[in-house]
């Protein structure tokens, strides 16, 4: 064995890429959790979808493809909170970063490809939803799937902050998967997206526009024809939730950083 | 002194660095520097600083003043990094994948890695490689982090603390690993609170006390720097530290009869025990090792913490 001396590192897209695997791999190998993630949507759709699939909610837009809507906007910010979230909460707590700072592996290249690891994830389980959907007779123009499919991954900006939010934010391996259970179901519930908006109380009725989940719903409410705000309008909150919720989870991260590596 | 001022070429340079964490200071005004191919080793007590040292020549931490070089580069940058294997005293990986993907996922950060099976093969984990890292033993995680230590290829080993925990077979299986990386001119640090290690390995011992260099030296060197010796005999009735009162002696420890301490002048600190007409049986007086000179050069400080196992 030589000892190979001085030599160029090793290029950036080739890091990420390695990682962006790293990531993958590892979801792989937690078959329960890609289960829950890829198979509660999908549940939730048999359960409550698929029995009326064909009603008309309001003109033109089947029961289904509200559902299918909605528990779109769920599958993909369950990706972001609970895996990339909770995820990265599991990373700091098994301490990798530590020995991923001391590696040739930036730091940024190491957030990056949980990023798009965590995207990938979102993309499947949303396909698989969709795909599901489709074949238990929800009909939809091609191009209503396509806006469907992009107005929600466009959704999972603000998600994806909030999840590397509690991923950052929860010091411990445990208190990670309780903040994301205490801010992430209520929200989910109050967004109308596993309730029907017009099922909520007044007072959630109320709130609701408030939530960046909600203006996702709507997103994707508008892509199949049942919102009842413009896409404009829910294209900006969501943007200016992104905004929001990424700045804090860029804001967590500095504080974690400047903790372990000042 | 083997220290050399700092100068191009150099594998690792602090100079006069401080550390502050908040109010409490970590190092203060530490310089040293580390030629490739040398094996060095970092002796201190808990909290002496060791890590921090280590952090800061990682680029992990930042100085509070000073220079730190490694490989004439900043710290941070991934051209030195890629240069350098580590072994950190609190780390981690993801536990859900197996051995050998870990290792060609972290082998796969380096320029010019060693190939993964070599590096299994090296770090004694063949048997276990299509096993998740949740069912290896605390052992086999050691390897495993030896392992991505060495995967790179690194010109510069950094070992913090890396035989804590290890029973003795596997801490002189790890000790001779090091010898190995030694010999193929890579330039190794570890810290150690363990000192019978440094005899075996180091060419040079940097000792540290709170966040001060106290002695920088060949392990003979430091050994010869204090002519003292290892006083041990048994005393009936069994006395109590007020007894020594007076006596040129250090790191006295008692346990019942049993009493054991260092002195440059033993013959005195005998002569007058036995003026005091104590019943002395069971008399040694040996020349002292490494750990009776780091005894020394720390204080009696030093001699409780010294035998201390626990990490920091």
């Amino acid at each position: 064995m030589r000892v190979a001396a001085g030599a160029r590192p090793v290029s950036l897209p080739r890091l990420l890429a390695v990682q962006i695997r790293a990531v993958l791999l590892g979801y792989w190998r937690i078959p329960l959790f890609a289960i829950f993630t890829i198979g509660l949507p999908v549940m939730f759709f048999a359960l409550f979808g698929l029995p009326r699939l064909h009603q008309e909610i309001s003109h033109h837009v089947s029961v289904g493809a509200y559902i299918l809507a909605s528990l779109g906007a769920y599958a993909v910010s369950n990706v972001l909170v609970y895996n990339v979230g909770i995820g990265q909460a599991q990373t700091r707590a098994r301490k990798l970063d530590l020995l991923q700072r001391a590696s040739p592996l930036p730091g940024w290249v190491a957030i990056a490809a949980t990023m798009v690891g965590g995207l990938v994830l979102a993309t499947v389980a949303l396909l698989v939803l969709l795909f599901v959907g489709a074949i238990a007779g929800v009909s939809l123009p091609l191009t209503h799937w396509l806006l469907l499919i992009l107005a929600l991954l466009y959704g999972a900006i603000p998600m994806l902050g909030l999840g590397l939010t509690i991923g950052y934010l929860g010091s411990s391996g445990n208190l990670a998967p309780a903040l994301a259970s205490l801010i992430y179901l209520p929200m989910a519930f109050a967004s109308g997206i596993l309730v029907p908006l017009s099922q909520l109380p007044s007072l959630v009725r109320a709130i609701a526009p408030y939530l960046p989940l909600y203006q996702v719903g709507q997103l994707g409410w508008n892509a199949v024809g049942g919102a009842n705000e413009s896409a404009g309008e829910a294209a900006l909150w969501t943007a200016v939730w992104g905004v929001v919720l990424g700045g804090l989870a860029v804001w967590a991260y500095r504080r974690d950083q400047n903790r372990k590596f000042a | 002194m083997t220290t050399a001022s700092a100068s191009a070429g150099d594998a690792v340079q602090l100079v006069d660095v401080s550390k502050y964490y908040g109010r409490v200071e970590a190092l203060r005004g530490v310089s040293v520097t580390i030629k490739p191919g040398e094996v060095v080793a970092m002796l201190g007590p808990n909290g002496a600083g060791k890590t921090t040292a280590i952090s800061l020549m990682l680029g992990m931490r930042r100085p509070t003043a000073g220079r730190v070089r490694l490989f004439d580069l900043d710290p941070g940058d991934r051209a030195a990094r890629s240069r350098c294997g580590v072994m950190l005293q609190e780390s981690g990986v993801n536990d859900v994948l197996r051995v050998g993907e870990t290792v060609a996922i972290f082998r796969a950060y380096y320029p010019h890695p060693l190939a993964t099976a070599r590096v299994l093969e090296l770090a004694g984990l063949e048997a276990v490689a299509n096993r998740k890292i949740t069912t290896l033993s605390g052992g086999q995680r050691q390897r495993l982090y030896y392992a991505l230590a060495i995967c790179g290829n690194p010109e510069a080993l950094f070992l913090d603390e890396p035989t804590a925990g290890m029973d003795v077979e596997s801490r002189r299986a790890f000790l001779g690993d090091i010898r190995r990386c030694a010999s193929e001119g890579r330039t190794v640090v570890l810290s150690t609170h363990y000192l019978e290690e440094v005899d075996q390995v180091a060419d040079r011992v940097v000792v540290i006390d709170r966040g001060v260099i106290i002695a920088d030296d060949s392990p003979a060197a430091i050994k010869s720097k204090v002519a003292g010796r290892r006083v041990t005999f048994t005393v009936t009735p069994s006395p109590t530290p007020a007894d020594f009162a007076g006596l040129p002696i250090s790191g006295l420890e008692l346990r019942d009869k049993w009493v054991r301490f260092h002195s440059s002048q033993p013959e005195q600190a005998l002569a007058a025990s036995f003026r005091r007409g104590w019943d002395i049986q069971n008399l040694e007086v040996v020349g002292a090792d490494l750990e009776e000179a780091f005894v020394n050069l720390t204080g009696n400080r030093g001699a409780d913490l010294a035998r201390s196992q626990e990490t920091p």
